[in-house]
């Protein structure tokens, strides 16, 4: 098992976001959380990376524990996010953010290789390397943020609502690239709203309701699922 | 050197140059803070103060040697700053702006009732140390430490947090660590000014840095352009030297002062050098020829 998470409490003031989350994730996963809004999804992502910090629970992660680990530490460990709403840095060049994700990293032939990569992957972003990364459009924007979570090499990609505001051709290309990510060698773990695209790539899937997992399986099967159909599939 | 300047200026200009060159290293060092990590500080002028009580006192009354005193002034600015910053920097935008504001004002209250600072008396019996051409070698000095800065890892960290900081936490930035050297390097700054300018002045008092001198650094900073080197220089340039020139019509300087922040502000709300990348003008060709060939690549 690669990360474990377990009994997840987090509080944001008097409102409990997550009352006991427990999930896991395996070497070469996708792994996704499903779930309406307000079911505690980014929480459980936010928590991992560390920008939230848990009032009870466990997160492990290669025999590390996350869970007092600060943000910067984390990436260094091998997990890197691809924040919710994308955030990239607007007023910097799609360069200088691919640059940015490699921040944690020093060796300067490895950063270059990494580049390569992330150029072979996305060569729409090569193309506009100079650009200011404010002014692509939305598609592009999430691939320069995946890009960017690239760029530290991770073991772990936390993918947060990639689908957000974008069109569904679009939806369907992130998706592809998502999975050929994940085939050369990167665990995923997704949050998504989308519930139908993200079963349709993941392995695992949980289903989180008001801060709690209610179900969990294989993603086909919970795709098949009946109680899963009714409420995230819109079927009836 | 300084004999240089002597015979060929007037004693009036001299003085104001030599403010000029202080104002634009505080100036500098606000720019770090607020232009490069988008931290709103309101009290830069008590960082000012501490570098211009620290100094002096020691040159006055331990008869240290002025170069010494100086960077002892600096040093003591970066400790107050990072006394008010391990509160303060947790806090972002306008609750920043308002800590930055109240700690400001408590620097100067604390001057005004100490008893080796002379209280409201104020502080005299300063030597004439500071010259034209000193402070024009700190203004290089700071100028060409600044471009480094910029060009820096530690540079870009803090444009990346200023841009968006959860994202810049999530590249592996520690958000919290940088905020803080970047404001004690900022107020560093205003203490090496604030030295120079109890050297100068010679006679300094808790009133000469209140709020208003804070937020005259600030438009300074903002009226040259957030972040930009030389619109910082421009704009502390314009605003220091602006009254002056309008003496002649002193009764309604403060007007047109006023007027000209506004009218800058509606016609460059980026201020004067704000959205201008000096860099890009000077080397257009090579800039055109990689737009050329992301262009052709694109198709």
């Amino acid at each position: 098992m690669l990360m474990e998470v377990n009994d997840l409490h987090v509080s944001y003031g008097a409102i409990r976001a997550l009352t006991g989350i427990s999930c896991t994730l395996d070497k070469g996963e996708i792994v996704a959380l499903i779930g309406a809004n307000g079911a505690g999804k980014t929480t459980t992502l936010r928590t991992i990376s560390g920008l939230i910090k848990p009032a009870k629970g466990s997160i492990t992660f290669k025999n590390m524990d996350l869970t007092k680990m600060p943000p910067h530490k984390i990436v260094a460990a091998g997990i890197s996010q691809v924040p919710e709403g994308r955030r990239v840095f607007p007023d910097m060049s799609v360069m200088e953010n691919l640059e940015m994700g490699a921040y944690t990293r020093k060796d300067k032939g490895e950063i270059k290789e990494s580049l390569n990569n992330v150029f072979k992957r996305f060569p729409r972003l090569e193309e506009r390397k100079h650009q200011l990364a404010g002014t692509l459009s939305g598609g592009e924007q999430q691939m320069l943020a995946m890009g960017r979570a690239l760029m530290s090499k991770p073991e772990v990609m936390l993918l947060d609502e990639p689908s957000m505001g974008l069109a569904p051709m679009l939806v369907k290309e992130i998706f592809e690239i998502i999975r050929d990510i994940n085939k050369t060698g990167t665990t995923i773990m997704l949050v998504e709203q989308n519930a139908h695209m993200a079963l349709s790539i993941a392995d695992r899937a949980y289903v989180l309701e008001t801060g709690e997992v209610v179900l969990s399986g294989q993603a086909k099967e919970l795709a098949n699922n009946e109680q899963v159909r009714k409420a995230y599939l819109g079927e009836d | 050197m300084n004999q240089i300047f002597e015979s060929i200026l007037d004693p009036y200009y001299m003085q104001v140059l030599t403010l000029l060159g202080i104002y634009i290293i505080a100036a500098l060092g606000l720019n770090l803070i607020t232009g490069a990590t988008g931290m709103f500080s309101f009290g830069h002028a008590a960082y000012f103060a501490v570098g211009a009580y620290g100094a002096a006192i020691l040159t006055v009354n331990f008869g240290f040697p002025f170069y010494i005193a100086l960077v002892a002034g600096g040093l003591m600015a970066s400790l107050a700053a990072i006394i008010i910053g391990f509160p303060a920097l947790r806090l972002t935008g306008d609750y920043l702006g308002i800590v930055t504001l109240g700690f400001g004002e408590i620097i100067r209250v604390v001057f005004l009732n100490m008893k080796i600072t002379g209280g409201a008396i104020g502080l005299s019996g300063i030597a004439k140390e500071t010259n034209l051409s000193i402070v024009i070698v700190l203004v290089m000095v700071t100028v060409y430490i600044m471009y480094a800065l910029d060009n820096s890892r530690f540079g870009r960290a803090l444009v990346a947090i200023r841009e968006d900081d959860i994202a810049a936490e999530s590249m592996g930035i520690n958000v919290m660590t940088y905020k803080m050297k970047a404001f004690a390097l900022g107020c560093f700054f205003a203490g090496i000014a604030g030295g120079l300018y109890s050297h100068l002045i010679l006679y300094i008092n808790p009133s000469d840095f209140g709020f208003a001198k804070s937020f005259e650094f600030l438009c300074f900073v903002v009226l040259g352009g957030l972040g930009s080197i030389p619109g910082v220089i421009l704009g502390t340039t314009v605003l220091t030297l602006a009254p002056e020139f309008l003496r002649a019509v002193a009764d309604y300087r403060m007007m047109i002062y006023g007027a000209l922040m506004v009218f800058m502000m509606i016609i460059r709300p980026k201020g004067l050098l704000g959205d201008v990348n000096l860099h890009r003008i000077f080397f257009k060709k090579k800039y055109q020829k990689q737009a050329n060939r992301s262009t052709a690549a694109g198709g």
